[in-house]
């Protein structure tokens, strides 16, 4: 466990050392995504009841846990593996499933301190209620450890910057932009309530959304088996990849 | 004495060059043992293959008894590798650098022999520097440092004196010589070949993936014993026929391989009669880059043969 137990700790050493890029710039991020929307729509809008901008407070937590637990293993696995120091975390007798925890509970942490710094620093503007705090620290983490494995994907996948650049701005922006932070899909057009209900993101937000209002557009259930489906799936892809040594032992 | 490293009619191919090609070699306990070859003849391979950075196509390779694939806990942790390539963490202190890469190998609570290296490779005043603001050597000696913090009874260098200063080669030598015999193995991949005859009690020539030579470097140096007498003729004199097909041109000089001291008066007096006048001559004791030059050069004929 030792070994597990160092990658972790180096883990969280290497963005904490770099916490005013890792942490406070995403906070900052989320602080001037709810100055501009509540300015403009909380005179005007109401979802579920919940002035607008207690509704997105959630959302954009949740939204910052998410993208930063991706960038924390993706960026972290392609800055060794373009630098080379990646020899040092394959050299030891760490497993597999050592190397996988340790990577994505290291996202999970990273997602966590950014989610709670975003929902520290909204609070002045709306105190949103706490109906089911188990709901919330269940999709946090869950979110969190969804895109941490999905980021090691995409981490040991690219070889270039700019090739992680690629997935991160088409694939995890995109899922996660549209998947209800800044709206209830129940606004949206019927087609178009349909397309968010395949992506994964949308249960993630909507079940930690249910956490604080106890309203939801779907479930929070079924979010949860949606979530911890889509969690079981992508873990196990990733051991597999690590398994087979793709990319990382030629 | 036990065997360190097994291996066994190892293959690797990568995409159409066969990196490895069968190789085979026995290390034992204790040995000194040196890996040469030139450039791309499968060094590098063969020690990534050891280390579990590749995995070999065909083949088998044991640390100390243990299979590096279905066992490579154990094997990992009787290994340690200084990469060639000169990486490093940016984030990290030397002194973090070593205690998080003893974690890794499950060490905790390594500081005393942290110490212990760092005062040997000449770091100490380097502990708490950041990785990025170290110099080339100094990053080299980390690298060293680095293989050594879970005293790996197998120790790899490959090519740890590159672009290395002449003090830090020195000192590196002396640390690891000591290593070696206080008990450990050392396995060595170096371009200096004066180093691996002063170093290693052994010797295996790589060639485009095969072992082309194995044997004691005593040995080695033996079956290519002998004398060269190379020399610089006055122009405007040169060479007759006969005379230069028994040389090789090196550097303006022709060189003579002889067979011993007797052979000196022949040729000096063949020379007289074609009217040479000599400017520069030197008789040299061969070393070890003579016999790496002829094993090379008889590898690439029997292999020209064989097609």
């Amino acid at each position: 466990m030792t070994g597990f137990r160092t990658l972790l700790y180096k883990e969280v050493l290497r963005f904490w050392k770099v916490s005013f890029q890792t942490i406070a710039a995403p906070v900052l991020t989320a602080l001037l995504y709810l100055l501009i929307f509540a300015h403009v729509l909380e005179a005007h809008v109401q979802v579920h009841g919940v002035p607008y901008t207690a509704f997105l407070i959630p959302g954009l937590v949740m939204m910052s846990a998410l993208q930063n637990a991706f960038a924390n293993s993706s960026s972290s696995l392609i800055q060794s593996k373009v630098t080379g120091s990646v020899v040092f975390v394959l050299l030891p007798p760490i497993s597999y499933g050592e190397f996988f925890l340790a990577y994505v509970v290291a996202a999970m942490l990273r997602g966590l301190m950014v989610g709670t710094g975003v929902l520290l620093a909204t609070i002045w503007f709306a105190v949103p209620a706490v109906e089911a705090p188990l709901w919330i620290l269940v999709f946090i983490l869950f979110g969190g450890g969804i895109m941490g494995a999905l980021g090691m994907i995409a981490g040991i996948w690219a070889d270039k910057f700019d090739q992680l650049a690629g997935f991160q701005n088409f694939l995890i922006m995109p899922l996660t932009m549209l998947s209800g932070v800044f709206y209830s899909i129940h606004s949206l057009p019927g087609f178009w309530q349909q397309v968010s209900h395949f992506n994964p993101v949308f249960y993630m937000i909507d079940g930690f959304r249910y956490g604080f209002f106890g309203v939801s557009d779907v479930p929070p259930e079924t979010s949860l088996a949606v979530v911890g489906s889509s969690f079981a799936l992508v873990s196990a892809a990733t051991l597999l990849l690590l398994r087979s040594g793709y990319k990382l032992r030629s | 004495m036990g065997v360190a490293v097994a291996i066994d009619r190892v293959e690797k191919r990568f995409a159409a060059v066969q990196a490895l090609a069968g190789v085979s070699l026995r290390i034992d306990e204790g040995e000194f043992f040196g890996l040469l070859g030139p450039n791309g003849a499968g060094k590098t391979t063969l020690i990534s293959c050891l280390a579990g950075l590749s995995r070999p196509d065909a083949g088998s390779l044991a640390v100390l008894g243990h299979d590096v694939v279905r066992d490579y806990r154990a094997a990992r942790r009787l290994l340690g590798v200084v990469p060639q390539e000169l990486v490093f963490d940016p984030f990290f202190s030397v002194r973090e650098t070593l205690r998080i890469q003893s974690g890794y190998f499950g060490i905790r609570n390594n500081d005393d022999w942290i110490d212990e290296i760092l005062a040997n490779l000449d770091l100490v005043a380097k502990a708490d520097t950041n990785m990025r603001r170290l110099s080339g050597g100094m990053k080299r000696r980390v690298l060293v440092a680095q293989a050594l913090v879970h005293k790996p009874p197998v120790i790899v260098l490959d090519e740890p004196t590159a672009g290395v200063d002449v003090e830090l080669r020195q000192g590196l030598w002396q640390f690891v010589r000591r290593l070696n015999r206080d008990g450990h193995t050392v396995i060595l991949t170096t371009h200096y070949l004066e180093e691996a005859e002063s170093l290693c009690g052994r010797i295996a020539m790589l060639k485009q993936g095969r072992v082309v030579a194995l044997d004691s470097t005593a040995n080695l140096l033996a079956r290519f014993a002998g004398q060269t007498l190379s020399l610089r003729l006055a122009p405007p004199a040169a060479l007759p026929r006969h005379l230069a097909v028994q040389a090789t041109r090196v550097d303006g000089y022709w060189a003579f391989p002889l067979a011993g001291a007797r052979e000196v008066e022949r040729l000096l007096a063949e020379l007289r009669q074609a009217g040479c006048v000599i400017d520069e001559l030197r008789l040299t004791q061969s070393d070890l880059e003579d016999v790496f030059l002829g094993v090379m050069h008889n590898a690439a004929d029997s292999q020209s043969n064989d097609r």
